[in-house]
């Protein structure tokens, strides 16, 4: 009887949080998608109307500049931040002095709220109060930085605020990752007379693959999922010109009682999502079975 | 001791009511700060006086979003509170869903038909019964302007858009910021409807905004409008994508700014800074002919079972419309009452003015509901309208275009 018990446990401690998770996460991902086919706009009706919410929503010029904005944030997000991490991993690795202050300092954004770092960007960045205003008082008349409040630039400022906060974050990963290579294999190569950066081109980071794929998943979840900081750094604004889906969904669906295009364009980002990382997580998995 | 006696008895009889049936109201709302606050306690002063016991159900995070989330989960529930925070056509979306109660009883007794303006009626009221209560009239049709200011380039508050042009040139050549404005898409909306009435007149706005008139949104007037619209991004300066609406005030008040067009909720702003009307700001209406654009807060009552709750109801509604807690109220608020012919001499003299013109408005017909304060339009037109607003005013679009976008984007949103 116990002998049962003890072989069903790891199945019962986790039943309940498998259930949960089942009626909360993939549960609601159904009931979103069925809305998306109806025509709820106040309250959620349940009669299907077919694709009429999803030609609306590819009409609107807004879900356009949402969704572009998406591709444009979301790539160079997640490029910079690894370029930067890396490098800071790189140069932290060298042994030097006051490692841990160091290390501290570029972790600590990631401790701060989005909306923290929103707001305290917002006011760096105001033409009127921050950077310009500032160089500009040292005598620097010329110089000009105002891309908050230019159309064209300011998803480039959520980038920035975006990549300040994670930069720190992948550095870290990366640390860890260098720091578990295994020493011996450096030495072979040093023994062979191969150089700092060949050393570290040719067999540090390729061996950091998993961490590349970990570093890619929460990265790019964290641009998908990024609301917060469009609110507090830009208010979407100038006009709607940095807003990003999840910003569009809620405008939709809290705020202008249409609930049918909210579904409509909660179901593109996953479709977005999905396009991206099943392929990406297929390709990894297989290729470390084989391995 | 009499007065202990007295006391005590009141407090049996109260005792012996409450066994019987206590009217009992729970209130849905958003006013959790400042002068909103105070108001909200006045009501339920009174109403606690009248015998009756207060359900608060606040909702923190200061906006009707919140407050949507919740009211949206208790009526699908079936258990929605006596009286919502609710204004504008959201009140005809609820009826619509039949959520809420015929208030024609209390309406009769208190003649509310006689006191409230013919157009605060159309939209408290559904297929011709009461369903909501009107608490305040916000105008939003304001030039918020700085008199020193302005006599430095001896202008006067302009009584035309031509006019103001010529003052904002003056103001710009000088030096100064002519307007004062804040880049958000219902800023952009309120001053864009404000030229709608001045452009178009009254009866253009109700076809525009009212009946969505294809044609009349995408006509030679709104194209007039919009190169109005692109005249006056001349007029503010560049760092205006985001600022709040009182930044932009604040601006007026310390004179880097000469104007702002706002509703009057600006001027708490200005007598919280000690600021005079009339000496340190003055109070005028955008150009317009005679027009007036209200902006109106109200509660909507949902349908409840129980004689305690529905007595509740009936006496919270009664107390909302009373001469005393308009006035109470709207003191503190900083609006104006809904109801017509109250006493004035409590009231400043920019809300004298709100309050004769809305007098006059009314009976001539060019008092308008707010189409950028969700009013005339709900979320889903008035969205797809400032989207438009808000592009052009920050990007090159001509206004042949905007026009042209305005009537395919409301076609779409209806």
């Amino acid at each position: 009887m116990l002998d049962r018990l003890a072989e069903r446990l790891p199945q019962i401690v986790v039943a309940p949080s498998f259930l949960l998770i089942l009626v909360f996460v993939y549960g609601f991902i159904i009931w979103t998608g069925y809305v998306s086919f109806t025509k709820s706009k106040m309250l959620p009706v349940y009669k299907l109307d077919g694709l009429r919410q999803y030609t609306r929503l590819f009409s609107m010029d807004r879900w356009d500049v949402a969704y572009s904005n998406l591709f444009v944030f979301a790539s160079l997000f997640i490029i910079v931040a690894i370029i930067i991490g890396c490098l800071l991993a790189v140069l932290l690795d060298q042994h030097i002095r006051a490692e841990g202050a160091l290390r501290t300092i570029y972790l600590y954004p990631m401790a701060i709220s989005f909306i923290v770092t929103g707001t305290a960007w917002k006011w760096m960045l105001n033409p009127s109060l921050g950077l310009e205003a500032y160089f500009q008082s040292l005598g620097w008349e010329s110089f000009s930085f105002n891309w908050i409040v230019d159309k064209d630039m300011s998803i480039y400022v959520v980038v920035i605020a975006a990549v300040w906060q994670a930069s720190g974050f992948v550095m870290a990963l990366f640390l860890s990752a260098l720091r578990s290579v295994d020493q011996e294999i450096i030495k072979a190569a040093y023994l062979d007379g191969a150089s700092n950066t060949r050393i570290y081109m040719g067999i540090i980071l390729p061996s950091m693959r998993p961490v590349f794929l970990s570093a890619f998943v929460i990265l790019s979840h964290l641009a998908i999922k990024s609301f917060d900081l469009v609110v507090a750094l830009t208010g979407g604004g100038p006009g709607y010109a940095s807003t990003l889906p999840a910003n569009f969904m809620y405008e939709m669906t809290f705020r202008r009682n249409q609930i049918g295009i909210g579904a409509a364009s909660a179901m593109m980002m996953l479709a977005t999502v999905a396009a991206i990382m099943i392929p990406y997580l297929y390709s990894e998995l297989r290729g470390k079975k084989n391995g | 001791m009499k007065s202990v006696l007295l006391s005590s008895a009141a407090a049996l009889f109260a005792l012996a009511s409450t066994a019987n049936a206590q009217p009992t109201a729970e209130v849905l709302h958003y006013w959790t700060s400042g002068g909103e606050a105070k108001a909200v306690q006045a009501l339920k002063k009174d109403f606690e006086a009248k015998g009756g016991k207060w359900i608060d159900a606040p909702v923190a995070g200061g906006g009707g979003d919140a407050q949507a989330a919740v009211l949206r989960a208790r009526v699908l529930s079936g258990d929605p509170p006596a009286a919502v925070q609710i204004k504008g056509v959201n009140i005809r979306d609820w009826a619509e869903a039949g959520a809420l109660a015929d208030l024609s009883a209390v309406a009769n007794k208190y003649h509310w038909d006689d006191i409230l303006p013919k157009q605060l009626q159309d939209i408290v009221k559904y297929e011709g019964h009461y369903v909501a209560v009107p608490v305040n009239v916000h105008r939003v049709d304001w030039i918020w302007a700085n008199p020193k200011v302005l006599a430095k380039v001896d202008a006067k508050v302009p009584t035309t858009w031509e006019e103001f042009n010529q003052v904002a040139e003056k103001l710009k050549a000088a030096g100064i910021i002519p307007l004062a404005h804040g880049g958000q898409p219902w800023q952009d909306g309120t001053v864009f409807e404000t030229v709608v009435l001045g452009i178009g007149g009254p009866d253009f706005y109700k076809k525009a905004f009212v009946d969505l008139d294809p044609e009349a949104l995408n006509s030679d007037t709104m194209v007039k409008v919009f190169d109005e619209m692109r005249k006056i991004r001349g007029y503010v300066d560049p760092d205006f994508p985001g600022r709040d609406w009182n930044l932009a005030t604040a601006m007026v008040m310390r004179g880097e700014a000469a104007m702002q067009i706002m509703g009057d909720w600006a001027k708490g702003e200005f007598l919280a800074a000690g600021k005079v009307p009339g000496k340190d700001f003055i109070c005028a209406s955008t150009p317009s002919d005679k027009g007036y654009i209200l902006n109106s807060d109200s509660f909507a009552m949902f349908k409840v079972k129980g004689d305690d709750l529905v007595q509740g109801q009936q006496l919270l509604a009664s107390l909302i419309l009373g001469e005393k807690f308009q006035e109470t109220f709207n003191l503190l608020k900083g609006s104006v009452p809904a109801r017509m012919g109250m006493d004035q001499s409590k009231f400043d003299s920019c809300a004298v003015k709100s309050m004769n013109d809305m007098k006059e408005t009314a009976k001539n017909g060019s008092l308008v509901g707010s189409m950028a304060h969700e009013i005339v339009q709900s979320g889903a037109v008035r969205g797809a309208i400032l989207d438009v607003v808000t592009e052009h005013f920050n990007s090159d679009m001509s206004s042949k275009e905007a026009a042209k976008k305005l009537a395919e984007n409301v076609a779409l949103a209806q």
